[in-house]
């Protein structure tokens, strides 16, 4: 698997970490415990297109966001995270 | 037909042409009493135990692939007992020993081979963390042994004892674990099965499962809407896929998990060996092939292979421990989707669903439990609730905060 970073062009996929799928943040502190639950132990697990963190830690650093098929690995695009996570 | 060494004797003298099939290929009837999602080694075992254990013989197995086409055929083979956790040890000890009643059972040959399983330490605190889990198998009547240099050097002669970074300080020795022929184990419970009245469903994928005001009502499949009673979902890595066509979520992530096997060569390692400061194990099959195993590639995925990534951190931890293996040419390497669990533990448990079971989150270790998951599912299916032993394997433990946490790695699908 290559992952195409916007720094360094196409690399190999072991120089990245993956951190999982973008989601929405924390509950509030306020939300019943079930959000929590859910938010820490349920996550989404689909075959098919994913939005996932990128971490590109053996090169430049930066945060990415990959849309990646979990069923054939094929990355289907790949943007900075501060800009896809807004 | 039963098999035994009459037998063999008897169809060798008629030039073997009066096998037979060893399984029905029935059509799908419109109704069963359960249908097990699932044709691995779980599923099937789990048929097996409810037609043996409790008289429900109005059962399909419904299989996407062939029988025996998923992880029951792509892990490493490896049977132990060797936990530290309660639940954990309760549950693979009485796996550990159905193994080892399983072949008169199902009167079928699936190799049990009881070479011990030795977990190699590489530092004083891990020799400690070692001592703690032998003695905690000890407590709960399951055999351990805390191995010195000596013994481990005279055991596997090959180890590189003194490597500069990770020397071997110790071991833990189960001399009870070892391996097991794994596609006869998926065999063997079908056929067990099929000879109790179980209907034994391939290429039928579920696509849809019926739910109507909370109660399950049949799964939709490629040959048809089949109905049943209760629905029990053994379908690994993809657990999280089918469970979501009934509406259920479930703490589970997908990963692929690669082995490896080598050429085959003489006898050089009798027992299962593993390193302790990296993630890779090995044995030898008894075609004399090197059976590796290692970690998960670490990212979601549905796709029944891996990265070169992992193939190479393998290789260097076998070289690491075995210098001798940097000869070896590798034959064929594959993958397995895991359903990882957010504790490391599985879940064998009833569901909000009415009708619905649940049997999933095995992570690395599936195939070891594969005859304690099917005896505990069937129960868990006849009953309506768990048994003793499963008692612990439940889905709200992730709410109530009774999570079996092995390793203390905290709810990260990809570090169990």
């Amino acid at each position: 698997m290559r992952i195409h970073c916007p720094f360094c062009g196409e690399r190999d996929s072991d120089e990245f970490v993956s951190t999982g799928l973008v989601r929405a943040s924390r509950p509030a502190a306020d939300a019943p415990i079930q959000a929590f639950v859910d938010h820490v132990h349920f996550p989404d697990n689909p075959a098919g297109e994913v939005r996932e963190y990128w971490h590109h830690v053996h090169g430049c650093r930066q945060w990415l966001i990959a849309v990646r098929d979990t069923r054939t690995h094929l990355i289907v695009s790949v943007e900075l995270a501060r800009r896809g996570a807004a | 037909m039963t098999y035994s060494a009459f037998a063999l004797l008897r169809n060798a003298f008629s030039g073997n042409r009066h096998w037979k099939p060893v399984w029905r290929e029935p059509e799908p009837k419109a109704f069963y009493d359960t249908i097990v999602v699932g044709g691995g080694g779980h599923g099937l075992a789990t048929a097996y135990y409810l037609a043996k254990e409790h008289g429900i013989t109005d059962v399909a197995v419904v299989e996407k692939g062939y029988l025996g086409s998923g992880n029951v055929g792509r892990n490493t083979t490896i049977i132990r007992s060797n936990y530290l956790l309660p639940d954990n040890t309760r549950f693979y000890e009485r796996s550990l020993q159905l193994w080892e009643g399983l072949e008169q059972d199902i009167n079928y040959n699936a190799m049990v081979s009881q070479r011990g399983v030795l977990n190699l330490a590489h530092s004083d605190g891990q020799r400690d963390a070692y001592a703690r889990r032998g003695n905690a198998m000890r407590i709960a009547g399951v055999d351990a042994e805390l191995l010195g240099r000596d013994e481990i050097r005279r055991m596997v002669p090959l180890l590189d004892m003194d490597n500069a970074r990770f020397p071997v300080k110790a071991g833990l020795l189960q001399r009870r674990g070892g391996t097991v022929r794994h596609d006869a184990v998926a065999w063997g419970y079908a056929r067990a099965a099929d000879q109790r009245g179980v209907d034994l469903l391939q290429n039928c994928e579920v696509i849809g499962v019926r739910v109507e005001n909370g109660r399950v009502l049949g799964v939709e499949t490629t040959r048809g809407f089949i109905g049943a009673r209760r629905v029990a979902l053994a379908a690994a890595g993809n657990t999280s896929r089918v469970a979501a066509m009934a509406g259920l979520r479930v703490p589970l992530e997908s990963h692929v998990l690669q082995a490896f096997v080598s050429e085959g060569v003489k006898p050089i390692i009798d027992q299962v060996v593993t390193f302790g400061a990296g993630h890779f194990y090995v044995s030898q099959s008894d075609k004399g092939g090197l059976v590796f195993g290692g970690d998960i590639d670490g990212y979601a995925s549905y796709a029944q292979r891996g990265s070169l990534a992992v193939v190479e951190d393998v290789m260097e931890e076998a070289i690491a421990l075995f210098p001798s293996f940097s000869r070896l040419r590798f034959l064929r390497q594959w993958g397995g989707v895991m359903d990882m669990s957010m504790d490391g533990s599985p879940i064998i448990d009833v569901t909000p669903i009415s009708g619905l079971f649940l049997n999933c989150g095995w992570c690395y270790g599936g195939f070891k439990a594969t005859p304690a998951s099917g005896w505990c599912f069937a129960w868990t299916i006849a009953k309506g609730e768990p048994h003793a032993l499963n008692a612990g394997f439940r889905l709200d433990r992730f709410a109530t905060g009774r999570v079996i946490d092995e390793k203390g790695a905290g709810a990260q699908a990809n570090l169990h």
